[in-house]
């Protein structure tokens, strides 16, 4: 009964967002302030309708109705509550849901904002709208969550085993609601190209959306690497998988349009590029969609994948996207350019800094399609890994970081480079007592001098400004950059000086790693909820760790549960391998040492919580 | 000028929509035995009264060669299905049935029906590995010679038998 009322809640949702997209449009074209009001109406209408459609999912996640077949597929009826309910998410159909919910939410906070002019938010929620029809679309047509199944089984076919884990409870959510929170300033910018009206009122307006977007996809990305950080078999925190770098162009075109934002806010500047940028980060929110999603790229999920719904994600894509630029290229030329300004400026700076973000992230989509594109011109097949990432990207970061230190020290309009003397001769300082420890890795100098550089020019900054009460904003900004810089040194220091030792062990057997000892105790047994496991136990310092192997019986398959320890600068990462079939005393044992790891996350948290400083700065103008 | 973007993006998805249309999910690891002939084996009945199941059975006419097990949720879903291919392209359908007892398939096969002309007993899974299964429920199609033609990974639906078994089976009638 729940289902098929979240099945209905859902059709009846494509309606409104029907409605939602045709009539505010019209009403705010022709003045009509009933029609136009009737675009919020339904904002909100259409926010309750996907919410109750997606309680309803997880309400038959929870209860475990194996009437329906997507629970069936993914549940099981021992399987914990937690991930009973963020199984939802954890296949197909229900993380389209989960994306249509998120976009509903978002468009339900357009709707009680109460600084928008009306016509402008009509249109806004419009665009909204035609969005959510599509994918409302979308999600009944080929991939409908509420399908039945007769008979009945009595029996899910359980989670994938690797996705029983908080991180899906916590990474999928966040990494939504930054992709489809871009919509946002998608949908203000085709609303601004249609009022041809591009200025710092339009940039103050749409900030606080791209902001909201940016540190929640900060979040989801960050959590995502964490979660494969821990999860074994998924190459590390970062890995230059097509479905990570699907995530992280949103992140870098989203980031420019933070940055150019701020130019047209403050200087009237740079205002058809920022609505670009606008279409451009949520095109390549879309863009990751359709390639997770359409498996078209290598997926482990291939088993499922249906030709039709990459038909249709594309169809979507198309209109959306390829409508959008054509709207752009027909308006952008009638919408008057603002002002200039001098060579060395802020402006200058943060025109650079654009320059760079758009030519990472163009490196990055290269490198993601081009074993695609190969495949597709039966060119063979190839895989574009870390080493490419390394050669086109690395070059590009010296200069890079050079800039994110030194742009805020040089003021709007008409500034100098005199600021940046003592930042400068601090970071050579530094770089010259820790020479004999960098000395082995020369490619340290650059990671290291280029994250301390960021810091040190960041906060010698802003311990300047400390009496002349700078805006908050400010201070986020101080924030996520001197975060970047910390994010630089922890990768720096992780991939160059982690270490690496597989070995077998038995009980009483020794390792020395990072010049410490690790000692193996023995392995035992016990069963867990819906899986058996083994533990082995170890011992370093004094302190115990206990790496685990499950075993999921209804999957048929095996998981590690790595054991992490903090010990002096970095992270102890022990993980238990197999145990040997001939000598079942014998365990495969790999240990891993990875210094300044934790600042890597810390810094990814230093960015996100810059940008939640900046979210809190309640000004006007940004 | 203002137009790239829009250029960009469509010789994007013109090079997406040839990837889709090409059919061929390009992550989708292939079967190597499609093309081989099947392996040797030999395996007692699964069901008491009924024939075993070994590879001379695949000789002298097409036929449909089903991995399922008593415990495989999905499995359920294609016992119709398989009844009515058998039926309906009159070609023998043979169960392989997959690290299960005899008692539960036998039951399984009385309550979801049974469309196997006969099921072999593979109750450690060897023979399932020597045709390169890795999970279960999964179809082949074999020759008239014994080769295999076609592997079907999931429950087979009635899409998948009106677009790729009919047309493949009439192929192979010729």
């Amino acid at each position: 009964m729940i289902v098929n009322i979240g099945h209905s809640a859902l059709i009846l949702a494509l309606f409104v967002a029907l409605m939602q997209a045709v009539i505010p449009l019209a009403g705010a074209s022709r003045n009509r302030k009933k029609w136009m009001l009737l675009g919020r109406r339904s904002a909100a209408f259409l926010f309750m309708l996907v919410s109750i459609s997606f309680a309803a999912l997880i309400y038959a996640h929870a209860s475990d109705d194996f009437s329906v077949l997507n629970v069936v597929e993914n549940s099981h009826a021992l399987k914990p509550m937690i991930y009973k309910i963020s199984g939802v998410w954890g296949n197909h159909e229900g993380s389209m849901l989960l994306w249509v919910w998120m976009l509903s939410l978002w468009g339900f906070f357009v709707e009680r904002a109460k600084n928008l002019p009306l016509p402008l938010q009509a249109r806004v929620l419009a665009v909204q709208g035609m969005i959510g029809f599509g994918f409302i679309l979308f999600i009944l047509l080929t991939s409908n969550p509420f399908l039945r199944i007769s008979p009945a089984p009595l029996e899910g076919m359980d989670l994938n085993p690797v996705l029983q884990d908080l991180g899906l409870a916590i990474h999928p959510p966040l990494l939504y609601a930054g992709y489809v929170g871009f919509s946002i300033a998608f949908c203000f910018a085709v609303a601004a190209l249609i009022e041809k009206k591009v200025d710092a009122g339009w940039a103050a307006l749409i900030r606080p959306w791209v902001l909201a977007a940016w540190i929640a996809l900060t979040a989801g990305v960050a959590s995502g690497a964490v979660w494969a950080y821990y999860e074994l078999g998924w190459g590390g925190f970062w890995s230059w998988d097509p479905v990570e770098n699907a995530s992280l162009m949103p992140w870098l075109a989203g980031t420019a349009l933070l940055h150019s934002v701020v130019v047209l806010g403050k200087r009237s500047a740079l205002g058809n590029w920022t609505v670009f940028l606008s279409i451009l980060a949520f095109s390549f929110s879309l863009l990751g969609t359709f390639l997770v999603r359409s498996g078209i790229l290598t997926s482990v999920h291939a088993f499922a994948s249906d030709p039709a719904r990459g038909i249709f994600i594309l169809a979507l894509l198309t209109v959306a996207i390829g409508g959008a630029f054509l709207f752009y290229g027909w308006r952008a030329p009638q919408v008057p350019s603002g002002a200039g300004f001098s060579a060395v400026s802020r402006e200058t700076a943060l025109l650079l800094n654009n320059v760079f973000l758009f030519t990472f992230c163009m490196t990055v989509l290269m490198g993601t399609l081009y074993p695609l594109f190969l495949s597709a011109l039966d060119l063979g097949s190839v895989s574009v890994g870390p080493p490419y990432y390394r050669a086109a990207l690395l070059p590009l970061l010296a200069p890079f970081t050079l800039l994110m230190g030194a742009a805020p020290l040089v003021a709007w309009r008409k500034g100098t480079l005199k600021n940046l003397s003592i930042p400068l001769t601090l970071t050579g300082m530094l770089l010259v007592i820790f020479f004999p420890l960098l000395r082995e890795k020369p490619l340290s100098l650059l990671g290291f001098g280029m994250g301390g550089w960021v810091i040190l020019a960041t906060l010698h900054d802003a311990w300047k400004k400390t009496g002349n009460k700078a805006p908050r904003s400010y201070y986020g900004m101080v924030l996520a950059h001197a975060g970047f810089g910390l994010l630089m040194i922890g990768i720096t220091a992780t991939t160059l000086w982690g270490q690496e030792k597989i070995l077998w062990m038995r009980p009483g057997d020794r390792v020395e790693i990072a010049g410490r000892q690790l000692a193996f105790l023995g392995a035992h047994e016990r069963p867990g909820p819906n899986y058996e496991i083994k533990t082995g136990v170890f011992t370093v310092d004094g302190g115990t760790m206990t790496p685990e192997k499950r075993w999921y019986p209804v999957q048929e398959k095996m998981t590690s549960e790595v054991a992490l320890q903090l010990k002096g600068f970095g992270l102890l990462y022990l993980v238990l391998g197999d145990q040997d079939t001939d000598h079942p005393e014998r365990w495969a044992v790999r240990v891993y040492y990875h210094p300044l790891v934790l600042w890597i996350l810390l810094g990814a948290l230093m960015i996100a919580g810059g940008g939640l400083v900046s979210f809190t700065d309640k000004r006007r103008t940004p | 000028m203002k137009q790239i973007p829009l250029l960009i993006f469509l010789l994007l998805a013109g090079f997406f929509a040839v990837v889709l249309f090409k059919g061929k999910d390009p992550a989708l690891v292939e079967s190597a035995m499609i093309g081989k002939p099947v392996p040797v084996f030999d395996l007692p009945p699964a069901i008491k009264g009924k024939k075993g199941f070994a590879s001379r059975d695949l000789q002298g006419t097409p036929s449909i060669v089903n991995v399922f097990a008593s415990w495989c949720v999905m499995c359920q879903l294609e016992q119709g299905i398989l009844e009515e291919i058998g039926r309906a392209e009159h070609v023998p359908v043979y169960g392989l049935n997959y690290k299960d007892t005899p008692e539960k398939t036998a039951a399984w096969l009385k309550k979801y029906g049974d469309p196997y002309t006969a099921v072999g007993d593979d109750r450690k899974g060897r023979v399932a590995t020597d045709w390169g299964v890795y999970g279960v429920p999964e179809t082949f199609v074999v020759d008239a010679r014994g080769f295999i033609r076609y592997k079907h990974i999931g429950a087979v639906t009635d899409g998948a038998y009106q677009k790729i078994f009919k047309p493949l089976l009439a192929e192979l009638r010729k």
